[in-house]
């Protein structure tokens, strides 16, 4: 177990009002005494009190004036003895204040050990932990309340839920296999498949909600592409609201792809411009396609990009060829140029029409970039308590949701019980690996306050 | 102190259902063992209900077998009616179930122990250890005898500090008719153990001559009985009915009348009971709804007159008894030859226990049976080869013999007892056991005679009826696998209802039809129609489940995982703040070998192993 006292910094480097030391473990009070001289007569730190004073070195010179604060175990974030340093914001500042607390032997923190220390301390859950750390990257705020919704515990209560629930069919299901010579029914077949039925799709629409909390949590990824010169670094331009990417009238600036940031209507956006695609002998530009290329698996969404005043060509054919089987939304750029009619190959995808040059269009591709996250729901209409976001949860989800499927399969294939029994436990076994463990003992706990048994 | 006792390797205090087990065990492994009962005439007595098996027990049993127990072989010999319960559910779900000529399988019992080898039955009742620093060196008896020993095995049963209860009046007593073992519980208790209080109980044994069978439906045995014991061919015992009646609304307020002298309601018994095998002023009670309860009146013996009204434990007054007796069709003039009664007992909590069922607290000293707060017959005897055997091996320094859930019903059994302790009676359910699908009746000796054998306890005869028995599976699997029906073999297709065969298909591919069974196939193959029907019967389950085995086999890849993560011995659990008072608490009380182990500690919060996890992990 680690015992020795760690330190980082918990503002962000860089100038700022404020910069914040944080440092937990057993030494972390004893460290803060060396250093920090409070104002007044004060003998002994009160937990959980903010006092001023000033920092000193080992010399005994002033490095700044400071507050501190120290958090005595249990009641810190770490459940160990944690002290604070609030000084001025700046690298040089903040580097000698922890160069000090290093040379009286702490240690620089590894990334997430705060965290991990909760953890271990048995102050944060697996569940609460993940949240914690979801919070802190938040890229928006929506973001930010599926995160702190984890936190208080949703993720856990919702899945404490199905677990009650399937455990109380397992209940049913054990009892007719253990008492064959007690007078119990096989329970009403069409109650158990009821409540399977109401648990799996209860259990789908947290899966169908997920892909919108993952999005919330990790953006959506949104790939510009198109044939050279169409406008693909325009539209990155005109999205962003600010000039990113080059932009000239030579097909084949952008050699490379460019990922910026971006929230539409509270949605995360990760936009990727990328090289026009063609067929070309330059061996840097066929790089940039082939990147281009390599990113279009992973995008939620491609905005193809084709120039609406002219025939589609060979080069755009080539394009669609690339994204055919991701999510397209075509976009006919030059709208204030005269506009030809559109080939019957591009004529199935959702489409708006604009133009980079005029700004025409645009808030309609926002709102139909939108629109493709959650059909037509908006984001504030979502409860975020049952919105899952981590892919691990997901997968647990996914397997459960798999066997609930199997059993109501099984149910009215009219299988015997023990197999029954199988796809129940299984499902409980995927949810426990998200909260808490069923137990075998709870089973029969349920079987006795349900059933007269007993010869 | 007084000795005028013997040396031996072994001493078994208690000669039950488990004692018999532990003692024969310990005297296979060549260990020279002694038997003490409190009474000659009382060897694997059953105080309760005459028979033997049931869901879950009857798997036991077919374990105990594979294991070279004496139970399945003694009541293949002394059993009076068999049925396999489930027959309309999967194979892994079936099980077997028989009634006993109680007499008979009490005196086979005591015979088998009589003659064993190495083995001697005496007279003693134990009433402290012979204990040095903390190591077993024997046993006195009230009288002062002393015997030594290398290693003691305690199967008290509900003798120690036995109190019988009927109606308001009690009396100590280890079962009716027999005295209670005073003085070794508190002899327990002063080495540190934790000694707990239960409450079990049996119904009115009724005289056969008073009852009007003809008013009551009869419930037959299947004819042919099939036997326990892998070794037994065939039950040639005459076989008899058992008989159902019920309870109905007069019974119940009859009851309800008796409870204001009910001990159990009137708050005199304060052991707790277990909730599986209620009274039936329990039942009444606790599910007033029900207006009726199933009884089923079991003979004890071919020529015996005793009726066992199966449902109607009691610890009523006789006179209430007596009334609601009469109430019942088929019972309007019954006799009660001797009433029910509740007994309270002293039992040693198994979280104290390793799960070699050594105790904790004294080396070389072993629990078994209801000393461990367990219910049944089955359970005591799975418990007692166990633990005898580990004593045994232990004298001999030999490695324990410790069987994991993934082995068999005798390993969840023991895992359950040592790391959830027992608050109430325990008994098996199929329901425990996380890889039931694995552990059925059939295949008990492919799982656990390699390891009886390993360590001594399966004798060499049938080790080569085992291996015989593998050699046929094999034999029949690769027939299954190499015999094909071709797609022009219409007389075949036809007979079998097949449909189209394009490409022909091998046995093993019809028989996962589920509408075919093996037995259609034999006339396709001389060497498969040549096998016992026990291998053919393994060869249709294997074949025909096997998704369901795999996903299971799978499964039990993944417990395997976390039970080999190792939790060194006198591991720190102060070290870790993380874990709560009371986490650390559970853990320092059963200190688990395994992380598996850890995990399966009620209370152990799955925050806490992820802990242990993450530390062990790291070394």
């Amino acid at each position: 177990m680690d015992t020795d006292t760690i330190i980082a910094s918990a503002t962000p480097a860089g100038e700022g009002g404020i910069g914040i030391l944080r440092i937990s473990g057993r030494n972390a009070e004893n460290l803060l005494r060396h250093f920090f001289k409070p104002i007044g007569p004060i003998s002994s730190l009160e937990s959980h009190r903010l006092y001023l004073g000033t920092f000193e070195d080992r010399d005994g010179n002033l490095i700044d004036e400071v507050m501190s604060v120290v958090m005595r175990a249990p009641k810190s974030y770490t459940r160990e003895d944690v002290a604070e340093v609030h000084c001025h914001g700046g690298l040089v500042i903040m580097r000698r204040i922890m160069d000090q607390f290093i040379d009286g032997g702490a240690r620089l923190a590894r990334p997430g050990e705060f965290t991990f220390r909760a953890f271990i301390n048995g102050r944060l859950d697996l569940c609460k932990a993940e949240a914690v750390i979801d919070l802190i990257r938040a890229r928006s705020e929506s973001a930010g309340r599926i995160a702190a919704a984890q936190l208080k515990g949703s993720v856990s209560r919702t899945i404490h839920e199905f677990q009650s629930e399937i455990a109380d069919l397992l209940a049913l299901v054990e009892a007719y296999i253990d008492f064959p010579e007690e007078d119990i029914e096989f329970a009403d077949q069409e109650q158990l498949r009821f409540s399977s039925v109401s648990i799996f799709s209860r259990i789908e629409s947290i899966l169908k909600n997920f892909d919108f909390g993952r999005i919330l949590r990790e953006g959506l990824s949104v790939l510009i592409l198109g044939k050279p010169n169409v406008g693909k670094s325009s539209l990155l331009n005109i999205l962003l609201g600010e000039s990113r990417a080059i932009v000239t009238d030579i097909p084949g600036t952008t050699r490379d792809t460019i990922e910026e940031n971006l929230v539409l209507s509270g949605v995360p956006l990760r936009l990727i411009d990328t090289a026009g695609v063609r067929t070309t002998n330059d061996p840097v530009e066929s790089e940039g396609v082939f990147r281009a290329q390599n990113k279009i698996f992973s995008a939620d969404l491609v905005l193809l990009v084709i120039d609406g005043s002219r025939p589609t060509d060979s080069d755009d054919l080539l394009a669609l060829e690339f994204c055919r089987e991701s999510k397209i939304l075509l976009v006919q750029n030059k709208a204030d140029l005269s506009t030809v009619e559109l080939d019957e190959r591009f004529v199935v995808f959702p489409r708006v029409s604009v133009s980079t040059r005029t700004g025409e269009g645009i808030d309609r591709l926002k709102e139909a970039i939108v629109g493709l996250v959650h059909g037509d729901q908006a984001v504030g209409e979502v409860s975020m308590d049952t919105v899952f976001s981590d892919r691990r949860h997901r997968e647990a989800l996914v397997r459960c949701s798999a066997s609930v499927q199997h059993f109501i399969d099984l149910l009215s294939e009219g299988a015997s019980p023990e197999f029954l029994a199988l796809d129940l436990r299984d499902a409980l076994h995927a949810l426990g690996e998200i909260t808490g463990e069923t137990t075998p003992g709870d089973i029969l706990d349920r079987i006795f306050t349900r059933f007269c048994i007993g010869k | 102190m007084a000795s005028c006792g013997s040396d031996y390797q072994v001493i078994v205090v208690g000669g039950g259902h488990a004692g018999c087990e532990a003692a024969l065990a310990s005297a296979r492994l060549g260990c020279k063992t002694l038997l003490l009962n409190m009474s000659l005439d009382a060897v694997a007595q059953m105080s309760c209900n005459p028979a033997i098996g049931g869901l879950a027990k009857g798997h036991l049993v077919k374990e105990i077998d594979a294991l070279g127990g004496e139970m399945g072989i003694n009541i293949d010999a002394t059993g009076i009616q068999y049925r396999i319960l489930n027959t309309r559910k999967g194979p892994a779900v079936q099980a077997s179930r028989a009634q006993a000529d109680r007499r008979m399988y009490a005196e086979r019992m005591k015979r088998v122990v009589e003659r064993f080898p190495l083995l001697d039955l005496k007279h003693g009742v134990v009433t402290r250890l012979v204990v040095k620093n903390h190591q077993v060196g024997g046993v006195e008896t009230m009288e002062g005898i002393v015997f030594t020993a290398g290693a003691v095995v305690l199967t008290t049963g509900t003798f120690m500090r036995g109190l019988i209860h009927v109606g308001m009046s009690n009396y100590p007593g280890g079962r009716a008719g027999e005295p209670a073992s005073v003085g070794l519980s508190d002899f327990l208790r002063s080495l540190g153990m934790e000694v707990g209080r239960l409450k079990t109980g049996t119904p009115a044994r009724l005289d056969r001559r008073s009852i009007d069978f003809s008013r009551l439906e009869p419930q037959y045995g299947d004819d042919p009985p099939k036997p326990f014991s892998f070794l037994t061919k065939k039950i040639d015992r005459p076989q008899v009915p058992c008989h159902i009646t019920y309870t109905n609304s007069r019974t119940h307020d009859l009851i309800r009348s008796g409870l204001d002298r009910s001990p159990l309601y009137s708050g005199v018994i304060k052991g707790i009971g277990p909730r599986y095998c209620p009274s039936i002023e329990d039942k009444v009670v606790r599910f007033p709804d029900k207006d009726r309860h199933q009884i089923f009146l079991e003979p004890e013996g071919v020529d015996c007159a005793e009726i066992y009204p199966n449902g109607l434990a009691t610890s009523l007054p006789p006179d209430v008894q007596k009334a609601f007796l009469r109430s019942i069709p088929g019972l309007e003039a019954v006799e009660i030859m001797r009433p029910g009664y509740a007994i309270e007992y002293d039992f040693v909590d198994p979280i104290q226990l390793y799960p070699t069922l050594e105790t904790k607290a004294v080396d070389s000293l072993y629990h078994a049976g209801q000393i461990n707060g367990t219910s049944g017959y089955e359970e005591a005897a799975a418990q007692g080869l166990i633990a005898g055997a580990n004593a045994a091996l232990k004298v001999k320094g030999g490695q324990p013999l410790v069987l994991g859930r993934d082995q068999g019903y005798t390993g969840v059994l023991i895992d359950d007892l040592v790391n959830l302790g027992s608050r109430e009676p325990y008994r098996m359910f199929t329901s425990r056991a996380e890889y039931r699908l694995l552990l059925r009746e059939d295949n008990a000796d492919q799982r656990l005679t390699p390891a009886g054998y390993a360590v001594g306890l399966v004798p060499e005869a049938r080790w080569q009826l085992f291996e015989a028995k593998m050699e046929s599976l094999q034999r029949g699997n690769e027939r299954l696998r190499e015999v094909r029906v071709s797609g022009a073999d219409r007389e075949t297709s036809e007979r079998l209802n097949l449909g189209e065969l394009k490409n022909g298909a091998s046995l093993l591919e019809l028989l996962r039809r589920p509408e075919l069974a093996i037995k259609d196939l034999l006339f396709l193959d001389a060497t498969l129609s040549d096998l016992d029907e026990d291998v053919l019967n393994q060869l249709d389950i294997s074949t025909k489940y096997q998704g369901y085995i795999d996903r299971q086999l799978e499964q039990v890849e993944r417990f395997r995982r976390t039970e080999n993560v190792v939790i060194p011995d006198g591991f720190n659990y102060d070290r870790l703040p993380g874990l709560s008072a009371e986490v650390q608490e559970k853990l320092k009380k059963v200190s688990p070998r395994s992380l598996g182990q850890a995990a399966r500690i009620p209370g152990v919060t799955p925050a806490a192993i992820a802990i242990l996890s993450v530390l062990l992990r790291r070394g």
